[in-house]
């Protein structure tokens, strides 16, 4: 407890002894959000041995270590993006330009949706929030390209603190496809902690995906926050392979009605490895529907919780909300806490969910061996198929590919021959 | 090439074969037959290396080898292959991925080189047309969403590319229109040589007037009760099983 406590004040410490540095990056209205952010931390503290938001995810590992924000020269470094060609109308910059240049577009956005007065780390993360992307789509226009958004540790990065934050405008009927990467050097503790706020406005769409590779002592805690317009679409696919310590949580808000939303995951841990999964659905609005598929692999004695909220208000009538978690325990060790969590207030409603947890399938095993494929090699294949169950939805083909080649190598599999086959 | 002697084997407490007794020769097609739970499912499994059941008694020769010794998978790669009677479902890899696997496990075991893509199409493509396959099927995942009958289909697909020396087919033609049935039909001709052998099982006499057998065996509750040629299908189409039930009653009841 003590030791939770003087973490906190590592945290504030920082804050006061960056604070000027900070007031430099934005507005001062954008500066007040930060100090009231700061403030709003020092009263919550880490969330508490009886938060149920964090009732499986030990939260010591963390407050164990007193990370400090890296050096503010150094800030720009840790992240990057790639786009082909950016089309008229359309910003794509980092977020410390963008909290200079266009201000007025970010200030009614930027830490209003991610609610740091009631979480923690998104408060920090708003207290510190500096650097990140910042991307407007105005009405009408579509991104063919998928835009690449690259936060990176670097090898000097050991006790560091990142605070990447992201803010994604999607104006009326625009499209954009986002692929949020994170990665980071092996033997190196450092912590990195995200917040992406994502507005979808009316009949916008967003292909989102984030792939998680941070390096093996990494700590990582990312929040995602989604406001969905009417008749808007948000589809995003999580794929977390990395870190020691990792906790997703992406919560997606009806605004209105008619709109769609599809959350995907996929999480492979082992070793000790912990990966928790915390999403929510708002269904705030009539006629929306939603689809929730997080498929995870644990061996070893990784830990995965999922936790799946789905709220329909009262008058979200014909709602069509589906939930489904499947994880695949590959030894004694390994364990899942899953847990499903629908509150409905509306009666007009179609709302199914499903958790299994299980060993790989006998019978498939069976026939595999019968048609003559070996022991591991019909094991690999099975772990291989489960986990493509979500890469193949995967709709930028060199994100599915990459994923898909690493997965089959991972488990000792030939590759699939080019133009041969599309599963 | 196939030898079961006084073969017994269960699942937990329950005695399913109760000594079964078969030989089946090179270039040979046998028929079993038999009411529903009389363990033809079983025997078929315990031949290919199903580890639900447990071999009490008896034992299996396999070109003289002691096939209970063997993993599922060396079986297969020793030329034994099973079409399932419920073929399974493998959402995530396709037919040809799972296919290619299975053909190089067994080319390897064979101290044969393993083919590349190009002689894997084209092994594939000429059983497709053998087998009339739709195209369209192998590029899908294993048996995922296929209908009854397609997956029969794709059974005698596998055995057809897969090149077995012992067939196995449970219950392969139900379910099958007559188109499909034909199709399994050609398979499991083309398949017939004097160094191969087919157990096929099934509860109609229809499938046996395309793959005319040299035996017809009946099964009745763990035991083979009566051995006959092709005419003892049609006998059995005709009376049903209950006129044998005397050959296996026991001495004590059960
Ligand atoms: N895993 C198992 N657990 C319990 N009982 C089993 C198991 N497998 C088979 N049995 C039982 O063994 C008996 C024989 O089953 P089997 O599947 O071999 O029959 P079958 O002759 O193939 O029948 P059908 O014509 O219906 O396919 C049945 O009574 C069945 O319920
Ligand atoms: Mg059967």
């Amino acid at each position: 407890m003590a030791e939770v406590l003087e973490r906190q004040n590592t945290y504030l410490a920082a804050f006061e002894r960056l604070e000027r540095e900070l007031a430099a990056a934005g507005t001062p209205a954008l500066h007040r959000l930060r100090k009231a952010a700061a403030a709003r931390f020092a009263e919550l503290g880490f969330p508490g041995p009886r938060d149920e938001e964090w009732r499986f995810t030990p939260l010591a590992p963390l407050a164990r270590i007193p990370f400090e924000p890296a050096p503010h020269d150094r800030v720009g470094d840790s992240c990057s993006f790639r786009i082909p060609s950016v089309p008229k109308g359309v910003i794509v910059c980092r977020l410390s330009e963008a909290m200079h240049k266009h201000a007025a577009l970010i200030e009614p956005h930027l830490a209003r949706y991610a609610d740091w007065k009631k979480h923690p780390f998104v408060a920090l993360n708003t207290a510190f929030m500096c650097e990140g992307v910042f991307v407007y789509v105005p009405r009408g226009t579509v991104l063919e390209a998928p835009l690449f958004l690259d936060f990176h540790a670097g090898r000097d990065d050991d006790g560091r603190v990142w605070y990447h934050r992201s803010l994604v405008l999607l104006g009326e009927n625009s499209q954009v496809t986002l692929v949020e990467n994170y990665s980071g050097p092996m033997a190196c503790t450092y912590f990195s902690n995200a917040v992406t706020e994502i507005v979808v406005g009316p009949g916008a769409m967003v292909d989102h995906y984030k792939l998680q590779r941070e390096g093996d002592r990494a700590f990582h805690l990312a929040v995602m926050q989604v406001q969905i317009g009417r008749a808007a679409n948000f589809s995003s696919h999580a794929v977390t392979q990395g870190g020691q310590w990792v906790r997703n949580e992406i919560n997606a808000v009806f605004e209105d009605e008619g709109g769609e939303c599809i959350l995907n995951g996929l999480y492979q841990a082992s070793g000790e490895q912990l990966v928790d999964n915390h999403t929510l659905i708002d269904h705030a609005h009539p006629h929306c529907a939603s689809h929730e598929l997080y498929k995870g692999i644990l061996d070893g004695k990784a830990h995965g919780v999922f936790n799946g909220k789905i709220y329909v208000r009262q008058d979200a009538q014909k709602t069509d909300a589906k939930q489904t978690n499947q994880t695949l325990l590959l030894s004694d060790d390994a364990t899942i806490n899953t847990k499903p969590q629908l509150e409905i207030y509306a009666d007009d409603v179609k709302c199914t969910h499903g958790a299994t947890v299980g060993q790989l399938d006998a019978e498939a095993m069976f026939y595999l061996r019968s048609r003559g494929v070996g022991l591991a090699e019909a094991r690999n294949l099975l772990i291989y198929a489960f986990a493509n169950d979500i890469l193949r939805r995967i709709q930028v083909a060199s994100v599915r590919e990459e994923l898909e080649r690493s997965l089959l190598q991972a488990h000792h599999l030939p590759a699939i021959d080019a133009g041969e086959e599309d599963v | 090439m196939l030898e079961i002697n006084n073969l017994h084997a269960r699942v937990e407490d329950k005695e399913i074969l109760r000594g079964i007794n078969l030989t089946v020769k090179a270039g040979e097609v046998h028929a079993i037959m038999g009411e529903n739970g009389s363990g033809k499912s079983t025997l078929a499994g315990v031949l290919a290396g199903r580890d639900a059941y447990e071999v009490t008694e008896g034992e299996v020769r396999f070109d003289g080898k002691n096939l209970l010794e063997l993993d599922p998978e060396e079986r297969a790669r020793e030329g034994i292959f099973l079409a399932f009677q419920y073929p399974v479902e493998i959402p995530g890899v396709s037919n040809t991925y799972f296919l290619k696997a299975a053909v190089n496990a067994i080319r390897k075991h064979r101290g044969l080189p393993e083919y590349d893509a190009r002689e894997f199409l084209k092994l594939v493509k000429e059983k497709m047309k053998l087998i009339h396959m739709n195209e369209d099927l192998l590029k899908r995942p294993v048996n995922e969403g296929f209908s009854g009958g397609e997956k029969k289909r794709n059974e005698i697909f596998q055995m057809a590319v897969l090149d077995p020396r012992l067939a196995i087919l449970d219950e392969t033609d139900s379910g099958l229109d007559i188109d499909a049935l034909k199709a399994v039909a050609d398979g499991v001709n083309a398949l017939r040589s004097p160094d191969r052998a087919i157990i096929v099982i099934t509860h109609y006499q229809r499938l046996l007037n395309y793959i005319v057998p040299d035996r017809v065996h009946v099964l009745m509750r763990g035991r083979i009760v009566k051995s006959g040629g092709k005419e003892l299908a049609l006998e059995l189409e005709e009376r049903g099983y209950k006129w044998l039930e005397d050959s296996v009653r026991e001495p004590q009841s059960v």
